[in-house]
Protein backbone atom coordinates (compact mmCIF):
# COMPACT_ATOMS: atom_id res chain seq x y z
CA UNK A 1 0.00 0.00 0.00
CA UNK A 2 1.57 3.44 -1.65
CA UNK A 3 2.30 5.83 1.76
CA UNK A 4 2.22 3.32 4.50
CA UNK A 5 4.57 0.96 3.47
CA UNK A 6 7.41 3.25 2.92
CA UNK A 7 7.40 4.33 6.30
CA UNK A 8 7.82 0.50 8.09
CA UNK A 9 11.30 -0.08 6.79
CA UNK A 10 13.51 -1.85 9.27
CA UNK A 11 16.53 -0.87 8.22
CA UNK A 12 15.92 2.78 7.87
CA UNK A 13 14.21 2.56 11.47
CA UNK A 14 17.37 1.27 12.61
CA UNK A 15 19.53 3.92 10.78
CA UNK A 16 16.96 7.02 12.32
CA UNK A 17 17.54 5.38 15.75
CA UNK A 18 21.39 5.22 15.25
CA UNK A 19 21.34 9.05 14.34
CA UNK A 20 19.43 9.72 17.57
CA UNK A 21 22.29 8.38 19.50
CA UNK A 22 24.46 10.17 17.60
CA UNK A 23 23.10 13.78 18.56
CA UNK A 24 22.01 12.76 22.32
CA UNK A 25 24.33 14.00 25.05
CA UNK A 26 21.47 14.61 27.94
CA UNK A 27 17.83 12.81 29.02
CA UNK A 28 15.17 13.89 27.73
CA UNK A 29 11.02 13.20 27.91
CA UNK A 30 9.39 13.37 25.42
CA UNK A 31 5.51 12.95 25.32
CA UNK A 32 3.50 11.83 22.35
CA UNK A 33 -0.03 13.08 22.75
CA UNK A 34 -2.10 10.79 20.89
CA UNK A 35 -2.56 7.42 21.68
CA UNK A 36 -2.64 6.38 18.35
CA UNK A 37 0.74 7.23 17.97
CA UNK A 38 1.69 5.30 21.72
CA UNK A 39 -0.48 2.05 20.32
CA UNK A 40 2.11 2.34 17.30
CA UNK A 41 5.47 2.98 19.55
CA UNK A 42 4.69 0.25 21.90
CA UNK A 43 3.41 -2.11 19.05
CA UNK A 44 6.53 -1.28 16.95
CA UNK A 45 9.27 -1.58 20.22
CA UNK A 46 10.17 2.53 18.81
CA UNK A 47 10.52 3.09 22.59
CA UNK A 48 13.14 0.04 22.58
CA UNK A 49 15.12 1.48 19.84
CA UNK A 50 16.03 4.68 21.68
CA UNK A 51 19.09 5.72 23.70
CA UNK A 52 18.66 5.63 27.37
CA UNK A 53 18.88 9.09 27.71
CA UNK A 54 15.64 9.33 25.34
CA UNK A 55 12.38 8.71 27.33
CA UNK A 56 8.77 8.38 25.75
CA UNK A 57 6.13 9.64 28.30
CA UNK A 58 2.74 8.55 26.98
CA UNK A 59 0.06 11.82 26.96
CA UNK A 60 -3.82 11.59 27.69
CA UNK A 61 -4.62 11.92 24.02
CA UNK A 62 -7.22 8.84 24.02
CA UNK A 63 -10.56 9.90 23.39
CA UNK A 64 -12.08 6.50 24.97
CA UNK A 65 -9.82 6.92 27.97
CA UNK A 66 -10.81 10.60 28.58
CA UNK A 67 -14.72 10.81 28.22
CA UNK A 68 -15.88 11.00 31.52
CA UNK A 69 -17.66 8.73 33.62
CA UNK A 70 -20.56 10.92 33.56
CA UNK A 71 -20.63 11.23 29.54
CA UNK A 72 -20.48 6.94 30.16
CA UNK A 73 -23.44 6.54 33.07
CA UNK A 74 -25.12 9.14 30.62
CA UNK A 75 -24.96 7.14 27.60
CA UNK A 76 -25.81 3.92 29.60
CA UNK A 77 -29.13 5.60 30.82
CA UNK A 78 -30.21 6.46 26.90
CA UNK A 79 -29.29 3.27 25.57
CA UNK A 80 -31.34 1.50 28.01
CA UNK A 81 -34.37 3.49 26.91
CA UNK A 82 -36.47 1.36 25.13
CA UNK A 83 -36.84 3.78 22.17
CA UNK A 84 -33.48 4.30 21.48
CA UNK A 85 -31.04 3.09 18.97
CA UNK A 86 -27.80 3.66 20.78
CA UNK A 87 -24.96 3.95 18.17
CA UNK A 88 -21.10 4.38 19.05
CA UNK A 89 -17.77 3.62 18.12
CA UNK A 90 -16.39 -0.12 18.90
CA UNK A 91 -13.99 0.85 21.55
CA UNK A 92 -16.85 2.49 23.83
CA UNK A 93 -18.60 -0.51 24.36
CA UNK A 94 -16.29 -1.64 26.92
CA UNK A 95 -15.60 1.47 28.74
CA UNK A 96 -16.83 1.02 32.16
CA UNK A 97 -19.04 2.73 33.90
CA UNK A 98 -20.06 3.10 37.73
CA UNK A 99 -21.96 0.36 37.22
CA UNK A 100 -21.76 -1.36 33.66
CA UNK A 101 -20.47 -1.02 30.13
CA UNK A 102 -22.79 -0.97 27.10
CA UNK A 103 -21.61 -4.61 26.20
CA UNK A 104 -23.96 -4.87 29.29
CA UNK A 105 -26.85 -2.63 28.48
CA UNK A 106 -26.99 -4.88 24.77
CA UNK A 107 -26.55 -8.35 26.75
CA UNK A 108 -30.08 -6.81 28.62
CA UNK A 109 -31.68 -6.23 25.05
CA UNK A 110 -31.11 -2.94 25.13
CA UNK A 111 -30.49 -1.79 20.84
CA UNK A 112 -26.66 -0.48 21.25
CA UNK A 113 -25.12 -0.54 17.47
CA UNK A 114 -21.50 0.07 16.29
CA UNK A 115 -20.93 2.29 13.51
CA UNK A 116 -17.82 3.03 11.56
CA UNK A 117 -18.84 6.41 10.47
CA UNK A 118 -21.54 8.51 12.20
CA UNK A 119 -23.09 8.97 8.86
CA UNK A 120 -24.34 5.40 9.42
CA UNK A 121 -25.98 6.89 12.59
CA UNK A 122 -27.83 9.20 10.24
CA UNK A 123 -28.91 6.61 7.65
CA UNK A 124 -30.40 4.62 10.57
CA UNK A 125 -32.35 7.55 11.66
CA UNK A 126 -33.66 8.04 8.08
CA UNK A 127 -34.55 4.22 8.40
CA UNK A 128 -36.33 4.17 11.61
CA UNK A 129 -38.08 7.59 11.81
CA UNK A 130 -40.07 6.01 14.70
CA UNK A 131 -37.40 5.46 16.57
CA UNK A 132 -34.58 7.90 18.87
CA UNK A 133 -31.58 7.44 16.65
CA UNK A 134 -28.50 8.55 19.36
CA UNK A 135 -24.64 8.74 18.24
CA UNK A 136 -22.06 9.15 20.60
CA UNK A 137 -20.03 11.60 19.55
CA UNK A 138 -16.47 11.27 21.28
CA UNK A 139 -12.60 12.45 19.43
CA UNK A 140 -10.17 14.80 19.43
CA UNK A 141 -10.32 17.39 16.70
CA UNK A 142 -9.70 14.46 13.81
CA UNK A 143 -13.37 12.95 14.46
CA UNK A 144 -15.27 16.64 15.04
CA UNK A 145 -15.59 17.43 11.54
CA UNK A 146 -17.50 13.83 10.62
CA UNK A 147 -19.74 14.32 13.84
CA UNK A 148 -20.26 18.26 12.67
CA UNK A 149 -21.15 16.74 9.65
CA UNK A 150 -23.38 14.17 10.64
CA UNK A 151 -25.86 16.62 12.56
CA UNK A 152 -25.17 18.80 9.48
CA UNK A 153 -27.05 16.69 7.58
CA UNK A 154 -28.94 15.54 9.90
CA UNK A 155 -30.50 19.23 10.42
CA UNK A 156 -30.60 19.51 6.47
CA UNK A 157 -32.74 16.38 6.04
CA UNK A 158 -35.10 17.71 8.51
CA UNK A 159 -34.54 14.39 10.52
CA UNK A 160 -36.40 15.30 14.30
CA UNK A 161 -34.93 11.13 15.85
CA UNK A 162 -31.51 12.37 15.49
CA UNK A 163 -29.38 13.45 18.44
CA UNK A 164 -25.71 13.02 19.82
CA UNK A 165 -24.17 12.88 23.32
CA UNK A 166 -21.13 15.18 23.30
CA UNK A 167 -17.67 15.15 24.71
CA UNK A 168 -15.43 16.25 22.63
CA UNK A 169 -12.11 17.32 23.52
CA UNK A 170 -9.20 19.45 22.41
CA UNK A 171 -5.47 19.04 21.99
CA UNK A 172 -3.99 22.41 22.76
CA UNK A 173 -5.88 22.49 26.16
CA UNK A 174 -4.10 19.69 26.84
CA UNK A 175 -0.52 20.05 26.56
CA UNK A 176 -0.84 23.54 28.38
CA UNK A 177 -2.60 21.62 31.48
CA UNK A 178 0.38 19.57 31.25
CA UNK A 179 2.73 22.27 31.33
CA UNK A 180 1.23 23.47 33.91
CA UNK A 181 0.76 20.77 36.24
CA UNK A 182 2.70 19.94 39.19
CA UNK A 183 5.58 17.65 38.67
CA UNK A 184 5.74 18.19 35.13
CA UNK A 185 8.79 16.00 33.37
CA UNK A 186 7.99 16.72 29.57
CA UNK A 187 10.86 18.60 27.38
CA UNK A 188 9.04 18.29 24.15
CA UNK A 189 6.06 17.60 22.46
CA UNK A 190 5.12 15.19 19.70
CA UNK A 191 1.86 16.59 18.69
CA UNK A 192 -1.19 14.80 16.88
CA UNK A 193 -0.48 14.38 12.82
CA UNK A 194 -3.92 13.97 12.16
CA UNK A 195 -5.39 16.56 13.96
CA UNK A 196 -3.19 18.90 12.93
CA UNK A 197 -4.29 17.44 9.80
CA UNK A 198 -8.13 19.48 10.36
CA UNK A 199 -6.48 22.37 12.25
CA UNK A 200 -3.64 23.31 10.66
CA UNK A 201 -0.46 23.88 13.05
CA UNK A 202 -1.39 27.44 13.85
CA UNK A 203 -2.32 26.39 17.45
CA UNK A 204 0.77 25.17 18.50
CA UNK A 205 3.31 28.22 18.10
CA UNK A 206 2.64 30.22 21.30
CA UNK A 207 2.58 27.17 23.32
CA UNK A 208 6.09 26.51 22.24
CA UNK A 209 6.75 30.11 23.45
CA UNK A 210 5.18 30.19 26.34
CA UNK A 211 6.63 27.26 27.89
CA UNK A 212 9.53 26.91 25.75
CA UNK A 213 9.01 23.59 24.94
CA UNK A 214 9.52 21.92 21.21
CA UNK A 215 6.60 20.69 19.63
CA UNK A 216 6.67 18.55 16.47
CA UNK A 217 3.81 17.68 14.46
CA UNK A 218 4.23 14.25 13.83
CA UNK A 219 2.60 11.03 11.78
CA UNK A 220 1.93 7.02 12.89
CA UNK A 221 4.29 4.86 11.18
CA UNK A 222 7.43 3.85 12.68
CA UNK A 223 9.51 5.61 10.21
CA UNK A 224 7.36 9.05 10.94
CA UNK A 225 7.74 8.62 15.00
CA UNK A 226 11.39 8.14 14.78
CA UNK A 227 11.52 11.02 12.42
CA UNK A 228 9.32 13.02 15.21
CA UNK A 229 11.41 12.14 17.99
CA UNK A 230 14.90 13.04 16.08
CA UNK A 231 14.04 16.74 15.18
CA UNK A 232 13.06 17.04 18.59
CA UNK A 233 15.99 15.61 20.38
CA UNK A 234 17.79 17.71 17.90
CA UNK A 235 16.00 20.80 19.02
CA UNK A 236 16.43 19.95 22.93
CA UNK A 237 20.04 19.16 22.06
CA UNK A 238 20.31 23.13 20.48
CA UNK A 239 18.30 24.43 23.31
CA UNK A 240 15.35 25.22 20.85
CA UNK A 241 11.77 25.37 21.32
CA UNK A 242 9.92 25.59 18.13
CA UNK A 243 6.97 24.11 16.16
CA UNK A 244 8.06 21.66 13.33
CA UNK A 245 6.37 19.72 11.01
CA UNK A 246 7.79 16.14 10.45
CA UNK A 247 4.35 15.17 8.87
CA UNK A 248 4.64 17.63 5.93
CA UNK A 249 2.67 15.04 3.55
CA UNK A 250 -0.70 15.03 5.56
CA UNK A 251 -0.20 18.74 7.41
CA UNK A 252 -0.26 21.97 6.44
CA UNK A 253 -0.09 25.12 8.62
CA UNK A 254 -3.71 26.10 7.55
CA UNK A 255 -5.41 22.61 8.15
CA UNK A 256 -9.05 21.80 6.65
CA UNK A 257 -10.28 25.38 6.13
CA UNK A 258 -14.01 23.79 5.42
CA UNK A 259 -13.70 21.10 8.28
CA UNK A 260 -12.80 24.06 10.31
CA UNK A 261 -15.64 25.79 9.05
CA UNK A 262 -18.32 23.59 9.68
CA UNK A 263 -16.81 22.76 13.14
CA UNK A 264 -17.48 26.60 14.04
CA UNK A 265 -20.61 26.37 12.97
CA UNK A 266 -21.59 23.07 14.92
CA UNK A 267 -20.03 23.83 17.40
CA UNK A 268 -18.83 26.21 20.52
CA UNK A 269 -15.98 25.73 23.21
CA UNK A 270 -16.97 24.28 26.41
CA UNK A 271 -14.88 23.34 29.43
CA UNK A 272 -14.82 19.68 29.58
CA UNK A 273 -13.80 17.26 32.04
CA UNK A 274 -10.98 14.44 31.45
CA UNK A 275 -11.83 11.22 32.86
CA UNK A 276 -8.67 10.71 35.44
CA UNK A 277 -7.18 14.36 35.04
CA UNK A 278 -10.32 16.56 36.04
CA UNK A 279 -11.61 19.98 34.63
CA UNK A 280 -10.01 21.35 31.66
CA UNK A 281 -10.95 25.06 31.28
CA UNK A 282 -11.83 25.65 27.21
CA UNK A 283 -10.57 22.16 26.57
CA UNK A 284 -13.99 20.95 24.51
CA UNK A 285 -16.62 21.07 22.13
CA UNK A 286 -20.54 21.19 22.93
CA UNK A 287 -23.15 22.14 20.03
CA UNK A 288 -23.54 25.29 19.25
CA UNK A 289 -26.89 27.21 19.95
CA UNK A 290 -27.87 26.45 16.33
CA UNK A 291 -27.80 22.80 16.69
CA UNK A 292 -28.86 22.43 20.69
CA UNK A 293 -31.98 21.02 19.46
CA UNK A 294 -29.94 17.54 18.73
CA UNK A 295 -28.35 17.40 22.13
CA UNK A 296 -28.94 14.21 23.54
CA UNK A 297 -28.44 15.45 27.40
CA UNK A 298 -31.19 17.86 26.86
CA UNK A 299 -33.59 15.57 24.94
CA UNK A 300 -33.24 13.03 27.74
CA UNK A 301 -32.96 14.60 31.31
CA UNK A 302 -29.90 12.44 32.10
CA UNK A 303 -27.90 15.65 34.10
CA UNK A 304 -28.33 14.04 37.79
CA UNK A 305 -26.98 10.58 37.52
CA UNK A 306 -24.77 10.00 40.33
CA UNK A 307 -21.80 8.78 39.36
CA UNK A 308 -18.71 6.12 41.41
CA UNK A 309 -14.96 5.78 39.77
CA UNK A 310 -13.27 2.78 41.39
CA UNK A 311 -11.26 3.34 43.63
CA UNK A 312 -7.76 0.71 42.19
CA UNK A 313 -7.54 2.33 39.00
CA UNK A 314 -4.81 4.85 38.22
CA UNK A 315 -5.39 5.90 35.02
CA UNK A 316 -5.24 9.63 35.65
CA UNK A 317 -1.81 9.09 36.75
CA UNK A 318 -1.00 7.33 33.46
CA UNK A 319 -2.82 9.73 31.16
CA UNK A 320 -1.04 12.63 32.93
CA UNK A 321 2.36 10.49 32.52
CA UNK A 322 3.45 10.31 35.99
CA UNK A 323 2.95 6.69 36.20
CA UNK A 324 4.23 3.81 33.53
CA UNK A 325 1.01 1.59 33.04
CA UNK A 326 3.51 -1.86 34.22
CA UNK A 327 4.15 0.68 37.66
CA UNK A 328 0.56 0.14 39.19
CA UNK A 329 -0.24 -2.40 40.95
CA UNK A 330 -3.63 -3.79 39.54
CA UNK A 331 -1.87 -3.80 36.14
CA UNK A 332 -2.37 -7.27 35.06
CA UNK A 333 -3.72 -8.62 38.02
CA UNK A 334 -7.56 -6.85 38.95
CA UNK A 335 -7.15 -5.25 35.92
CA UNK A 336 -6.97 -6.75 32.22
CA UNK A 337 -8.27 -6.24 29.12
CA UNK A 338 -11.01 -8.44 29.44
CA UNK A 339 -11.61 -7.07 33.50
CA UNK A 340 -10.59 -3.34 32.97
CA UNK A 341 -10.85 -1.17 36.21
CA UNK A 342 -10.12 2.17 33.48
CA UNK A 343 -10.73 2.92 30.23
CA UNK A 344 -7.07 2.78 29.26
CA UNK A 345 -6.92 -0.96 29.89
CA UNK A 346 -10.11 -1.02 27.43
CA UNK A 347 -9.35 0.78 23.97
CA UNK A 348 -5.90 -0.89 21.90
CA UNK A 349 -4.49 2.96 21.93
CA UNK A 350 -4.81 3.31 26.26
CA UNK A 351 -1.33 3.34 27.28
CA UNK A 352 -2.08 0.43 29.66
CA UNK A 353 -3.72 -1.95 27.09
CA UNK A 354 -1.20 -1.03 24.85
CA UNK A 355 1.52 -2.27 27.16
CA UNK A 356 -0.79 -5.64 28.60
CA UNK A 357 -1.19 -6.48 24.38
CA UNK A 358 2.96 -5.87 24.36
CA UNK A 359 3.29 -8.14 27.31
CA UNK A 360 5.43 -5.19 28.69
CA UNK A 361 4.94 -6.34 32.44
CA UNK A 362 7.79 -5.56 33.68
CA UNK A 363 8.69 -2.33 34.35
CA UNK A 364 12.19 -1.58 33.28
CA UNK A 365 14.82 -0.54 35.02
CA UNK A 366 15.26 3.25 36.15
CA UNK A 367 16.32 4.87 32.84
CA UNK A 368 19.22 7.54 32.79
CA UNK A 369 18.57 10.66 34.40
CA UNK A 370 14.93 9.39 35.17
CA UNK A 371 13.52 10.25 38.90
CA UNK B 1 -8.97 6.52 17.89
CA UNK B 2 -7.64 9.08 15.32
CA UNK B 3 -6.53 6.23 12.98
CA UNK B 4 -6.56 7.22 9.69
CA UNK B 5 -5.30 5.34 6.75
CA UNK B 6 -4.20 6.73 3.43
CA UNK B 7 -6.25 5.32 0.28
CA UNK B 8 -6.53 6.09 -3.56
CA UNK B 9 -9.81 7.75 -4.60
CA UNK B 10 -11.22 5.82 -7.76
CA UNK B 11 -14.04 7.45 -8.32
CA UNK B 12 -16.47 10.46 -6.89
CA UNK B 13 -20.01 10.69 -7.16
CA UNK B 14 -23.38 12.69 -5.30
CA UNK B 15 -25.40 11.51 -2.72
CA UNK B 16 -28.30 13.56 -1.68
CA UNK B 17 -26.04 16.74 -2.12
CA UNK B 18 -23.20 15.52 -0.33
CA UNK B 19 -19.77 14.70 -2.25
CA UNK B 20 -18.94 11.07 -1.68
CA UNK B 21 -16.19 8.85 -3.54
CA UNK B 22 -15.17 5.12 -3.65
CA UNK B 23 -11.82 5.20 -2.09
CA UNK B 24 -9.50 1.99 -2.02
CA UNK B 25 -7.22 0.71 0.82
CA UNK B 26 -4.96 -1.64 -0.64
CA UNK B 27 -7.67 -3.82 -2.67
CA UNK B 28 -10.58 -2.71 0.07
CA UNK B 29 -12.63 -0.39 -1.23
CA UNK B 30 -15.02 2.25 0.60
CA UNK B 31 -17.91 4.68 0.52
CA UNK B 32 -16.04 7.93 1.62
CA UNK B 33 -17.15 11.15 2.45
CA UNK B 34 -15.32 13.89 0.27
CA UNK B 35 -17.44 17.22 1.53
CA UNK B 36 -14.21 18.11 3.16
CA UNK B 37 -11.73 18.27 0.36
CA UNK B 38 -12.91 20.06 -2.74
CA UNK B 39 -10.17 19.95 -4.95
CA UNK B 40 -9.24 16.47 -4.51
CA UNK B 41 -9.56 14.28 -7.99
CA UNK B 42 -9.92 10.84 -9.21
CA UNK B 43 -6.39 9.09 -8.76
CA UNK B 44 -5.29 11.45 -5.70
CA UNK B 45 -4.39 9.55 -2.39
CA UNK B 46 -6.28 10.67 1.02
CA UNK B 47 -6.44 10.39 4.84
CA UNK B 48 -9.61 8.59 5.96
CA UNK B 49 -11.37 9.06 9.10
CA UNK B 50 -14.46 7.33 10.12
CA UNK B 51 -15.42 7.50 6.70
CA UNK B 52 -14.50 11.16 6.11
CA UNK B 53 -11.32 12.09 3.76
CA UNK B 54 -9.52 14.86 5.93
CA UNK B 55 -6.55 15.47 3.95
CA UNK B 56 -5.05 14.93 0.54
CA UNK B 57 -1.70 13.20 0.60
CA UNK B 58 0.95 15.86 -1.00
CA UNK B 59 3.09 14.03 -3.20
CA UNK B 60 5.91 15.99 -3.50
CA UNK B 61 6.21 15.86 0.91
CA UNK B 62 6.13 12.65 0.76
CA UNK B 63 9.15 12.48 -1.81
CA UNK B 64 10.75 14.96 0.26
CA UNK B 65 10.55 13.37 3.86
CA UNK B 66 11.69 9.88 1.75
CA UNK B 67 14.86 11.47 0.26
CA UNK B 68 16.01 12.70 4.11
CA UNK B 69 15.32 9.65 5.29
CA UNK B 70 17.61 8.05 2.35
CA UNK B 71 20.12 10.87 3.12
CA UNK B 72 20.40 10.16 6.61
CA UNK B 73 20.97 6.72 6.32
CA UNK B 74 23.67 7.69 3.99
CA UNK B 75 25.26 9.20 6.49
CA UNK B 76 25.13 7.01 9.02
CA UNK B 77 26.55 4.49 6.93
CA UNK B 78 29.36 7.19 6.26
CA UNK B 79 30.00 8.05 9.97
CA UNK B 80 30.16 3.83 10.39
CA UNK B 81 32.94 3.59 8.06
CA UNK B 82 34.64 6.32 9.84
CA UNK B 83 34.37 4.15 13.01
CA UNK B 84 31.90 7.45 14.37
CA UNK B 85 29.86 8.40 16.95
CA UNK B 86 27.17 5.00 16.77
CA UNK B 87 29.90 2.84 18.30
CA UNK B 88 28.38 3.25 21.61
CA UNK B 89 28.41 0.25 23.75
CA UNK B 90 24.83 -0.36 25.43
Amino acid sequence: MKHLEEYRDAGQARRLAAEIRRVVTRPWAIMEVCGGQTHSIIRNGIDQLLPPEVEMIHGPGCPVCVTPLEVIDRALAIASDPRVIFCSFGDMLRVPGSRENLFAVKGRGGDVRVVYSPLDAVKLAREHPEREVVFLAIGFETTAPANAMAVKLARQAGLRNFSLLVSHVLVPPAIEAIMRSTGNRVNAFLAAGHVCSVMGTWQYPPLAARFHVPIVITGFEPLDLLDGIRRAVLQLERGHHEVENAYARVVCEQGNVPAQQVIAEVFTPTDRAWRGIGVIPGSGWRLSEAYRGFDAEERFAVAGIQTTESTLCRSGEVLKGTLKPNQCPAFGTQCTPRTPLGATMVSGEGACAAYYNAGRFLDPPARAGAS
Amino acid sequence: MCLAVPGQVESIHDENGTRMGRVNFGGVVKNVCLAYLPDIAVGDYTIVHVGFAISKIDEASARATLRTFEELGLLEEGLAELGGSDGQAT
